[in-house]
């Protein structure tokens, strides 16, 4: 603790070094942004302006459509992560709010569980097609 | 006046310190691979090749700065100074020394938190406007890997919060001075340390530039310092994440004898180093295992965790 400022100083100390450095940061990179734009070669070749496809001609547009799953975790992300947020604001105050903040802060993280918990059981965590899923369906399709 | 002087001498030192750790990092981490794998690494400019770093730097400027054409321009070159800038600017809550940071900020947990939440728009953008297959592949990958194990990380820095009671990163230091946090919360400092991994976007977790599925993922078709900015964003990451850990969980500067900069200096460096060594150790993780990992093991678990050292810190405080 010691060669620390007093508390008091540290409580009052304003925020403008944040913003100054925040300005500095920024016109660092675009300093280097610009600079190296200015300063690389240029040249230009035939069929160069494609995207890359592991230089197979490419096919279709690239606005692909992505797997739904992904949606389906951003969805779940949002909402755990507000509730961590709230999580947080509980940490903070642990030692005030004392037994009934922590008996809250139980039945608040047993409804967040039973949100996974449906998650888990709906298999929106399981990615991909599980061997024991992906069989039976195909199975069924030949035999029908 | 002398605490404007003060304040942009910190600022600079900050900045380079940031810059310099994470661009070092470039060749530390080629040595130790190569050390890991039994060869030499990169040791033919200057001492030990200590100046391969410089020699990359001058490349990468000098290349064709290329914007495709079928990209959206904006977004395009947005991306990675996004990353670039969200990991410096984090660095400005990070008690390196004993005058604390840059910023003594009160909410500093959640100011670190908040922009490693930014870094994903950087990737995200990266991907949907580099308008290419690969790109947007990687992407996406990048976006739900790092959302997965941002939960855990915010639940595992909650255990830390809920023992110090407080967000300030000073604050949290000061509290470890008998006991370093690793002893009270070692599974938090898992936790944090495999969602670290999963943030940076670092092998076993790389799957977003998994090279022999989607080329480079995100940064197909990135150029020049463009390019390199994704590199640099993702060393500033892996400087950022350790010294996070070590000021959360290792104590930060707290040590005997030596200055606090240097024995922050050798726990960072520590945690670094295992960084590297499970990136030599381990092959890379299926997708689907990442993703069940990150939500049916860890997030459970850390939940668990928090509820325990909340009972605990509750009793503590209600018994003395």
């Amino acid at each position: 603790m010691q060669g620390l400022p007093s508390e008091s100083t540290l409580a009052n100390q304003s925020l403008w070094p944040l913003g100054v450095y925040a300005l500095l940061v920024l016109a660092m990179l675009a300093a280097v942004v610009i600079i190296s734009a200015l300063i690389g070669p240029r040249h230009s070749a035939r069929r160069r302006d494609l995207p890359y496809e592991s230089g197979m001609p490419p096919t279709g547009t690239a606005a692909l459509r992505f797997p739904v799953h992904f949606y389906v975790v951003a969805l779940a992300f949002l909402i755990f992560d507000l509730e961590v947020a709230f999580l947080f604001a509980w940490a903070v105050a642990a030692r005030d709010v004392g037994w009934l903040g922590y008996i809250e802060l139980v039945v608040f993280i047993v409804m967040l569980l039973a949100g996974l918990v449906y998650l888990w059981a709906k298999g929106a965590l399981d990615w991909g097609a599980s061997p024991a899923n992906a069989a039976t369906p195909v199975a069924e399709e030949i035999d029908g | 006046m002398s605490g404007t002087l003060d304040v942009i001498v910190r600022m600079v030192l900050t900045l380079a310190l940031a810059m310099a750790s994470a661009s070092m990092l470039v060749w530390v981490e080629r040595r130790l691979l190569a050390a890991f794998q039994d060869r030499y690494g990169p040791n033919r400019v200057g001492p030990f090749g200590l100046l391969q770093l410089v020699a990359d730097s001058i490349k990468l400027f000098t290349k064709e700065d290329w914007t495709p054409p079928f990209a959206d321009r904006v977004p395009f070159i947005l991306a990675p100074t996004i990353i670039v800038a969200t990991g410096l600017l984090s660095f400005a809550v990070v008690p390196f020394t004993a005058a604390g940071a840059l910023v003594d900020l009160n909410i500093g947990v959640l100011y670190f938190l908040a922009l490693s939440s930014l870094s994903v728009y950087s990737i995200m953008l990266a991907g949907m406007a580099s308008n290419s297959k690969y790109s947007l592949l990687g992407a996406v990958r990048a976006a739900g890997q790092m959302i997965s194990y941002e939960l855990a990380m915010g639940l595992s820095v909650a255990s830390v919060v809920a023992l110090a009671g407080s967000f300030n990163l000073r604050e949290i230091v000061a509290a470890q001075e008998g006991l370093p946090y690793v002893v009270l919360q070692p599974v938090a400092f898992l936790i944090f340390l495999i969602a670290g991994l999963a943030e940076s976007k670092r092998s076993p977790f790389d799957l977003p530039e998994a090279e022999n599925e989607i080329v480079a993922g995100y940064h197909t078709e990135y150029s020049s310092m463009k390019f390199a900015f994704f590199f640099l964003g993702e060393y500033l990451a892996l400087v950022l994440f350790s010294s996070i850990a070590t000021a959360l969980f290792l104590g930060g500067g707290n040590g005997p004898w030596l200055p606090t900069i240097v024995w922050f200096a050798i726990k960072m460096a520590a945690i670094i180093y295992v960084f590297i060594w499970v990136r030599a150790t381990f092959p890379r993780v299926r997708y689907d295992r990442l993703m069940a990992f990150g939500w049916k093991i860890l997030v459970p678990v850390a939940i668990l965790n928090l509820l325990v050292t909340g009972a605990l810190v509750v009793a503590r405080s209600a018994g003395g």
